[in-house]
């Protein structure tokens, strides 16, 4: 057995003080990042990476702490939804849907034991269903050339752009800013520099954490200055915390069907996990016979979405880990960690540093029996954090993010173009064009580009050679697909108002 | 509106980078596609979401009216002031500087924006350089040589 071996090479990885200590330090500052509103997954990951590097941790250890902030962000992201009815991240936003009714009628413990749990149940068993997927689609990728590659980039920012957006245009020019910055600095198979404008900070082309932790740290900083007063929260008091056994006994199924949809909502390239909870909640909607209940304080419908969101959350790894292309916002900027730390993600990582992939999935795997003890138990430890003030909050997340860019690179150069970043980031926010293509346009531009040229130097520049097999065939349709069908599946994806709908994940 | 706006400024920044694409020259070595093939597929494409964009609209976003500008841009002003007095002044006094005024922004009590600036910057001080072991200075370096 393959995967048993691979499990005990990992779990050898994992059973040590430094990297479970890390794992425990990420599912803690995750699960407070996910907590406080405004600060999602991506945005508390992103000003983390430049601290990581400080630290000097190896990759699988940096990985480590990096996923378990991401997985503890997922977990902590309901309990504002909850308790104030403001989603910390983007997908909990479904879980203010009953979450938040159900807490007014005095349930907010039953409500955050519940949906714990779910996040356990869908989290747990997205990293088996990691764990068992992801090497049959390293193996799928070995057959992958440049053309297939370039096809593959083509269809996560078509369904990113498509499924994600309101406005395929939109979407589009989000992804072209993305691929166009990425173009700036020096071309690495001529060595001619492109686009500086002769400036000598760009001839290493824009560092792609700069480019994040301004979209989304600096970019979050300007839209609470500008909200402020307005998300005048009224929080619901918290309780005893007891253990709702019936509930959780009765939504097993919906938290078994939402972590399924999440899971492969999750694995599609681009889609991510915002995607996993909606299409979770609205299944498990559709499912149900008494569909009245649903926005009142259903139990199911807080165990629907955060499992499927949680689940997503652990599928957006598998696009991530074997083929290089992130399913999300978050997994994107774990992409850029593991770019900075010099792995390729793809097939090739799977045979060349398995420590690294197994690690990582054998700490997941115990990650995620601590984010349930912090969770349940503890839960009402984090809902402290809620009374920080914002005037405290953001001028320290301000703070951090430019001290981490500027410990990396040293140069106000950097610190400028992050609060460029950010002003963009903002313009954006205020446009309803999303940021995330931005991300990976910036991230995998260059990768596109030499899969591009390496296909045309394969066939001596012949164009048709793009189409030349059937798995490339296959990636262009699911492209113009993903970006297409959605225009006319918008009447039925629509969906229900939120307050603050402008997060992006 | 806003959407024209940007979709023309696009365009132009669309034309822009297929312009300079031309300019490079490919070295007679050079792989078949050559290092302008791409960056003026990328020109071509956004060029054509921006015309979408201009011919249509969506709705007018909810531009911050001027009071919200004027802090917006003093915010602006507060992170670029930070980007470049970081370096020369040491990290305690522009970061408490700064986070003081960001804090008085989103609430503006005085007593509080001046603990907060302190605070955090004391607080990130001793994070930054005796946990994570970043070499900061503490204070303008002119001062110690």
């Amino acid at each position: 057995m393959e995967i048993i071996d691979n499990l005990i090479l990992g779990f050898s990885v994992a059973l040590t003080i430094t990297t479970l200590s890390l794992a425990i330090a990420g599912c803690v500052l995750g699960t407070i990042i996910g907590a406080l509103p405004g600060l999602g997954p991506s945005n508390g990951v992103a000003i983390l990476i430049p601290l990581a590097f400080s630290l000097e941790l190896d990759a699988t250890q940096a990985l480590v702490l990096m996923t378990s902030v991401y997985y503890g962000a997922m977990y902590g992201g309901r309990i504002s939804s909850i308790l104030l009815n403001i989603p910390g991240d983007e997908p909990a936003m479904m879980t203010t849907l009953d979450g938040y009714p159900m807490a007014k009628k005095g349930r907010a413990g039953d409500a955050l034991v519940l949906s714990g749990v779910a996040s356990f149940v869908g989290a747990f068993l997205a990293t088996i269903g990691l764990m068992l997927l992801a090497p049959i689609l390293a193996r799928v990728a070995f057959y992958f050339g440049p053309a297939e590659y370039f096809a593959l980039y083509l269809l996560a920012f078509c369904t990113l752009g498509g499924i994600g957006a309101e406005n395929q245009a939109k979407s589009a020019i989000a992804v072209c800013l993305g691929l166009g910055i990425s173009m700036i600095g020096v071309d690495n198979s001529t060595g001619m520099t492109r686009f500086t404008g002769g400036n000598l900070h760009l001839y290493d082309g824009v560092d792609f954490l700069v480019a994040i932790v301004g979209l989304f740290a600096v970019t979050e900083i300007f839209v609470f200055i500008e909200s402020r007063g307005r998300d005048s929260a009224i929080g619901v008091k918290l309780g005893r915390i007891s253990i709702p056994f019936r509930d959780i006994f009765n939504t097993r199924w919906t938290m078994l069907r939402g972590t399924i949809v999440g899971f492969f909502a999750g694995v599609l390239p681009g889609a991510g996990a915002s995607l996993g909870s909606f299409l979770a909640y609205m299944s498990e909607k559709s499912l149900a016979k008494n569909k009245d209940t649903f926005g009142t304080g259903d139990v199911r419908g807080v165990a629907a979405p955060e499992a499927g969101n949680n689940a997503a959350a652990g599928g957006a790894l598998v696009p991530m880990l074997t083929l290089g292309v992130p399913g999300s916002g978050t997994t994107a900027v774990l992409l850029a960690l593991l770019m900075t730390l010099n792995i390729t993600p793809g097939p090739l990582l799977f045979n060349e540093r398995p420590e690294v992939v197994w690690g990582l999935i054998a700490t997941l795997l115990i990650a995620n029996f601590v984010l349930l003890i912090l969770n349940v138990p503890l839960v009402k430890l984090f809902t402290k954090i809620l009374q920080v003030p914002a005037s405290f909050l953001l001028p320290g997340v301000a703070m951090i993010s430019f001290v981490g860019i500027y410990s990396l690179s040293g140069s106000h150069f950097d610190l400028l173009l992050m609060t460029g970043f950010g002003v963009l980031g903002f313009t954006l926010r205020k446009l309803k064009i999303p940021a995330v293509p931005v991300i990976l346009g910036i991230l995998l531009g260059g990768h596109m580009e030499v899969s591009l040229r390496r296909a045309m130097v394969l066939s001596d520049g012949d164009w048709t050679y793009l189409f030349h097999s059937y798995i490339s065939i296959g990636l262009w349709i699911a492209a113009i697909v993903g970006f297409v069908a959605p225009i006319f599946l918008r009447s039925y994806l629509k969906k229900p108002d939120f307050p603050g709908k402008e997060y992006d994940s | 509106m806003s959407d024209r706006i940007f979709g023309l400024i696009l365009t132009a920044l669309a034309l822009a980078l297929f312009a300079s694409a031309t300019q490079l020259e490919s070295p007679f070595f050079a792989d078949p596609v050559g290092p302008k093939t791409f960056p003026m597929l990328i020109a071509g494409a956004a060029l054509l979401s921006a015309l979408v964009m201009i011919s249509l609209p969506d709705q007018e976003p909810n531009w911050p009216n001027f009071l919200t500008l004027k802090k917006l841009g003093l915010a602006l002003l507060v992170l670029v002031f930070y980007a470049l007095t970081l370096k020369p002044l040491g990290f305690l006094l522009p970061t408490a500087l700064a986070s003081a005024i960001l804090s008085f922004q989103i609430s503006p009590k005085l007593v509080g924006s001046v603990a907060t600036g302190i605070g955090l910057s004391a607080g990130l001080f001793f994070i930054f350089k005796f946990g994570l072991g970043l070499s900061l200075f503490p204070f303008p370096r002119v001062l110690f040589g």
